[in-house]
């Protein structure tokens, strides 16, 4: 049997992104290629103008929601688990627990396997399939919170916080700012959960994308646009919206709403106070350090990559417990969203 | 220590004055003693030393966190978070005991900490901690670190406390300085159970009375006959109150700073009174710049060349008490005749009376204040005859009358969001003026900050200026292209170290927004500096 090829001669950084050479495909390219493997829908994974694009059913269905139908040339669904070779590389897409459809890119050529995670989170999201754990060669990961200051809370209790919050208050609007693809979906569902059953509004930019999570029959409830609503029906409800338009004069039309922000950087006061957050929700989509630590650790991984975040910290900690680690330092991406 | 979690959770959050109150006042009154006496010292003066001694908290916080994390990543965490409280508070390891166990009092904790020699209180505070959540053991650390800073003032938690007690809040810093924590007697007179807590023989601060700034409305309903005229120095009014050999002087708040005037304590060394008057540097009868009395403000340490080259004085205006008698009640007209004689019979060395105005007319008066500019004095104060001195700004009895205000044309570089009502608009304005850099091109240098002056519906256009015009973003913080000019008003500009451009603006607002004024014709950095000395 032959020896295997290390994985740093067939997988590696090149000008467009991470770069399969026998393959001669892309994973989350930042700019148009010929053949790209998309791990999942945010726009920093997920860009317009590539010829072909291999990735979950339901990453194409929201690349061709945010992009148009014509976004790249030629789309290739594959199903979480099915294999397929290309140009005798064999990939296969594993469920990330991420967003809906978002995926880790599983590789395996000349001995060696290596798992391109994308983001990925282990805590439980009933609007996508959980993280599932691929023992490889080479784990590449993302690092957004890699401190170990971050530890997320379950999105149930910070759930709760907000249903105190309107109990205590309840003629003030709740806005609740939520990344538009995937963390507002999963609030919504969470929200139901708790047993909340009034309508929820919408800001206008996450109409489009909350519409296609139904679509794809993930249960909403009565979910409607702020647009054309009567404000007297909105007042003292639930508005979710981008974070960025919580202070943006789009808000100005709410009477002095509870200005609440679910993302994993409000477990640090100082970020919530900068934005002017009054009820910060503790909510991520991507794993915290604990996880974080403990998903390299199940892998097995000898070597650890690090494409974007806190690379500084997770590098240092790894090589202290022994394992080697490096930072890629991809462009591109964005490590506020959230 | 739960409800002081969540108490100064909800408080860092909350951005209404009004809300804070009423969260600030529920907590008061639904609270055991001693504890809401200990909340009340941890946000207002923080936790006296005699309770717990000085904890050389840092020293031992990184002692307990070397056990359980690199110090690498505690300082990557340290610098990301940029609070040591809390970067401690959220890399504590979570533990069961955290949910089974009871949660400590601050009365315990106060218990807990003030014994021990400082290995024995690490360990004690490492117990503690291990039976917290994150938001206990950072409202925990804050408790112990001193001041919380959660966007609450130390007159905010007076006046909550006031409010949830049905009280006037001057009641209340009367009584302030002469109480300790935890507070029993107050709460206790608070409450209805206890009497009025005595002042006894201990000097303290009275609350000062204030003045409002005056209006052009205001003049057609005064008569000149009625009030009479101080000029307004530029100094820091203080209090000195003496009794039983004990001397201290108060800030206008309150705040005590007698120890950074140790020559003035000496002044009023076995006398018994309360004054209130300006501080103010002056050497050989000329008052010095304001900026020469910074020198003088927050020094712990008061050097014998300090002494020497910021030589204080204190101009007196009025006499609050006379050997235990109170003298407020009286008209300003009686208290003033008591303060010459006061001054007059004991002669405190480094004090004078401040004059009085003499003018006929309020046209009279308008011509003696066109030239306090020039006689380097702020302004005029204007103060009813028959006015008692009474807590805080009452209406209509005295009236300040600052000198005319200095103005430059000045360019918007940056906006920063406002907080509260304002928090979606651009209302925290950065300018500057030119200057010829290096390279001999013409560049903008800061020279000031200001946040009001303009209208709801100018600050409306403001911020969609700035939206339309923002060259690059830092967080809340816009810059923008050098295109709008702000006519800036200022009371006085200083010579600064701290500033890149040397000066420093003294209360400078909005005054006009030049719409219709090109960029480039605004002032320049030697305009600006050519108005340092000019008030």
């Amino acid at each position: 049997m032959a020896s295997p090829i290390s994985v740093e001669r067939w997988l590696y950084p090149a000008e467009a992104g991470l770069y399969c050479a026998p393959g001669d495909f892309y994973i989350d390219p930042h700019r148009p290629v010929e053949r790209a493997v998309i791990t999942h829908g945010h726009s920093d994974h997920a860009r317009s103008g590539h010829r072909a694009v291999m990735a979950t059913s339901e990453t194409v269905a929201i690349m061709k929601v945010r992009y148009g139908e014509t976004c790249a040339c030629a789309f290739q669904s594959l199903a979480y688990g099915d294999i397929i070779t290309v140009n005798g590389v064999t990939v296969k897409l594993a469920p990330a627990g991420h967003i809906l459809g978002s995926a880790q890119v599983v590789l395996d050529y000349g001995g060696q396997r290596a798992v391109v995670s994308g983001d990925y989170k282990r805590a439980h999201d009933p609007t996508c399939t959980p993280f599932e754990l691929v023992s490889c060669d080479v784990f590449i990961t993302e690092a957004t919170f890699a401190l170990p200051v971050f530890r997320h809370e379950p999105a149930r209790g910070e759930v709760a916080k907000l249903l105190a919050s309107m109990a205590a208050e309840p003629e003030r609007t709740h806005l609740i700012g939520a990344y538009g693809l995937g963390k507002c979906q999963r609030m919504i569902r969470v929200i139901r959960d708790a047993g909340y059953d009034k309508p929820i509004y919408m800001h206008g930019a996450v109409v489009e994308l909350t519409k296609l999570y139904q679509a794809l029959c993930i249960e909403l409830g009565d979910v409607r646009p702020v647009a054309g609503a009567d404000p007297k029906d909105i007042a003292g409800g639930i508005v979710m919206c981008p974070p960025s338009a919580l202070g943006d004069r789009w808000s100005r039309r709410f009477n002095d709403p509870v200005t609440a922000f679910a993302s994993g950087w409000m477990r640090v006061r100082g970020r919530a106070r900068q934005r002017g957050v009054e009820l910060p929700l503790i909510v991520s989509d991507h794993v915290d350090w604990p996880e974080l630590i403990a998903t390299i650790a199940e892998t097995n991984a000898e070597e650890v990559w690090v494409t974007h975040g806190r690379d500084d910290a997770l590098v240092h900690h790894l090589a202290s417990v022994g394992r080697k680690a490096r930072a890629l330092a991809l462009v591109g991406r964005d490590e506020e969203a959230e | 220590m739960q409800a002081f979690a969540h108490l100064l959770d909800t408080l860092v959050y909350t951005q209404s004055r009004n809300r804070k109150i009423a969260v600030l006042a529920r907590y008061f009154r639904e609270t055991p003693d001693p504890d809401r006496g200990y909340a009340l010292a941890a946000l207002t003066d923080g936790l006296p030393p005699a309770l717990i001694g000085r904890l050389p908290l840092r020293r031992m916080l990184a002692e307990l966190t070397s056990s359980f994390i690199d110090p690498v990543l505690y300082k990557l965490s340290r610098d990301y978070v940029g609070d040591t409280a809390e970067t401690v508070a959220l890399l504590w390891p979570d533990t069961s005991a955290q949910r089974t166990n009871a949660k400590p009092s601050l009365h315990d904790v106060i218990e807990t900490m003030r014994i021990g020699t400082t290995p024995q209180r690490t360990d004690a505070l490492g117990r503690l901690l291990n039976r917290l959540d994150t938001s206990e053991r950072w409202a925990l650390l804050k408790l112990l670190g001193g001041a919380p800073r959660v966007g609450v003032s130390a007159r905010l938690a007076k006046t909550a406390l006031a409010e949830a007690f049905g009280r006037d809040v001057s009641e209340i810093e009367e009584l302030w300085h002469a109480l300790e924590a935890p507070y029993g007697d107050l709460f206790a007179w608070l409450a209805g159970r206890g009497p009025k807590p005595d002042l006894g023989s201990k000097p303290v601060f009275r609350p000062v009375m204030l003045a409002h700034p005056i209006e052009d409305e205001d003049w057609p309903k005064l008569s000149a006959e009625d009030f009479a005229a101080e000029w307004k120095w530029d100094g820091i009014r203080v209090q000195i109150a003496a009794v039983g050999g004990d001397v201290k002087i108060f800030s206008r708040q309150g705040d005590d700073v007698s120890s950074a005037f140790p020559e003035i304590r000496s002044a009023f060394l076995n006398l018994n009174c309360v004054t209130d008057g300006e501080l103010l540097v002056m050497r050989a009868g000329e008052i010095a710049p304001f900026n020469d009395l910074q020198q003088r403000l927050n020094r712990k340490v008061v050097t014998a060349k300090m002494l020497r080259d910021y030589p204080a004085h204190v101009r007196l205006y009025d006499l609050l008490f006379e050997d235990g008698e109170d003298l407020r009640a009286l008209s300003f007209t009686e208290r003033r005749a008591r303060l010459e004689t006061w001054q007059a019979d004991h002669r405190p060395p480094l004090t004078d009376v401040s004059d009085l105005v003499r003018f006929e007319s309020f046209d009279m008066l308008r011509d003696i204040w066109s030239s306090t500019r020039d006689d380097g004095i702020e302004g005029l104060m204007l103060k009813r005859r028959d006015s008692a001195y009474q807590a805080g700004r009452v209406k209509g009895q005295w009236f300040k009358w600052k000198r005319a205000a200095l103005t430059l044309d000045c360019v918007l570089m940056y906006a920063q969001r406002g907080s509260g009502k304002r928090s979606s608009f651009y209302s925290d304005y950065t300018f500057g003026v030119w200057r010829e850099s290096d390279a001999g091109a013409a560049e903008l240098v800061p020279v000031g900050k200001a946040y009001s002056g303009f209208t709801d519906e100018e600050l409306k256009m403001l911020d969609k200026w700035i939206r339309t015009h923002t060259t690059e973003t830092f967080g809340p913080v816009r810059a923008v292209s050098p295109g709008l000019v702000l006519e800036v008003a200022f009371d006085a500009v200083q010579p600064s170290t701290r500033h890149k451009s040397g000066v420093a603006m003294r209360f400078p607002r909005v005054h006009r927004i030049r719409w219709d004024k090109p960029a480039a014709e605004a002032d320049t950095l030697e305009a600006t500096k050519a108005l340092i000395g000019r008030g």
